[in-house]
């Protein structure tokens, strides 16, 4: 009965995913991109993962394709590259054989693909995921918690409260860089105003 | 966006049961799915459809950019500081068991007894008021670096070429 959401779920992650490498148009790859990030959400839910599909479809679908929006309404529409192929020319074949590339990605598939061949099975009870942190959090966070439901805000907040600080601290830097990066112009230009502004009152 | 009405109505519409939403995930993601993270980034939508649809003054006035460079900090403080708190009360850092404050269970707990003979469950909420402490920090951090981004983006001219 699942098999019929997954499998449709899946096909739609790889089609989204060959479109977003094809087309052209980059307004139309920002939002196939939060399509996809719709779909990982879906897909995450059905893993039984709703934490981390909620982080996925707020960030993923949400805030990233937002900031890509507003990042492309501030660029100049004809993309240009290395000075020489206009917009008209990237929407050519390219030039290079594609044989190289094609067997490169080929080969890394196909690694992939044996890789996987070693990863226990969904859901497999003895897996490592399963019985490695003996005993598990699971088991312990009732007690532990004093019967907070939610093993995973147990084990982010409490267990590894510590790591979730850094996370914290991370998101806080990265947002300081950020504000750092691109408020230099509008200082700039705020001071050139305001003394446009002093000037014509002098 | 001025001229499209009804984008407007609907956002105002929906903007608060986002908030709510927003507060949902907050403050019941020890008990269901969610956590700070999550509502930080849904309460940044929130403002960021508002500044999409009302302009970034609108917003402005809502969250001022001031403002919202402070609560980046502060949230890391929060977390920062119950850390210490735990440290202070004689616990290791983000120790939350030495949070016992007793205030919520002990009194009820205490009636209960007086009122009848029945078995009681005492709660130590240390671990709860740790974590809500804990995550109402990476909330905060997350909210104001989110619709920090999102200001710097929207502030910026179009770069004509």
């Amino acid at each position: 009965m699942m098999d019929f959401i997954v499998i449709p779920i899946l096909a739609l992650l790889a089609a989204t995913a060959v479109t977003v490498a094809r087309i052209r148009n980059l307004w139309a790859a920002v939002m196939f991109t939060g399509i996809y990030s719709f779909l990982s959400a879906s897909w995450m839910l059905i893993l039984d993962a709703p934490d981390v599909a909620f982080t996925e479809a707020a960030v993923g679908a949400g805030i990233t394709t937002i900031l890509m929006l507003a990042t492309l309404s501030l660029t100049p529409r004809r993309h240009r590259r290395s000075g020489r192929l206009s917009s008209e020319d990237f929407e050519e074949r390219p030039s290079r054989s594609p044989l190289v590339p094609l067997l490169i990605v080929t080969i890394t598939g196909c690694a992939l693909v044996y890789g996987t061949f070693d990863m226990p099975h969904f859901g497999d009870p003895n897996a490592p995921i399963q019985v490695y942190p003996q005993p598990s959090f699971v088991e312990k966070s009732q007690p532990d918690m004093h019967g907070l439901p939610n093993v995973v805000t147990a084990v982010l907040a409490s267990y590894r409260g510590y790591d979730t600080l850094g996370e914290t601290a991370v998101i806080f830097t990265a947002g300081i860089a950020v504000l750092l990066i691109l408020r230099k112009n509008t200082d700039d230009q705020s001071r050139l105003e305001s003394q446009a502004v002093t000037g014509e009152n002098a | 966006m001025n001229s499209f009405p009804i984008i407007r109505v609907i956002t105002k519409l929906l903007i608060p049961y986002i908030l709510l939403f927003g507060l949902y995930v907050q403050f019941h993601g020890d008990f269901g799915p969610g956590g700070g993270f999550q509502a930080g980034v849904i309460f940044a939508a929130a403002l960021i459809l508002y500044g999409l649809v009302y302009g970034l003054p609108a917003v402005h006035k809502v969250a001022p950019p001031k403002v919202i460079e402070k609560l980046t900090a502060v949230g890391l403080l929060v977390y920062a500081g119950t850390g210490l708190v735990c440290m202070l009360l004689g616990g290791n850092f983000l120790d939350y068991d030495v949070l016992n404050h007793g205030l919520l269970t002990e009194l009820p707990a205490a009636l209960d007894f007086l009122l009848s003979d029945k078995p009681h469950h005492f709660l130590p909420e240390g671990q709860h008021l740790g974590i809500f402490l804990v995550e109402l920090g990476v909330g905060i951090t997350v909210t104001a670096v989110m619709t920090m981004i999102f200001y710097a983006f929207a502030g910026r001219e179009r770069v004509t070429s």
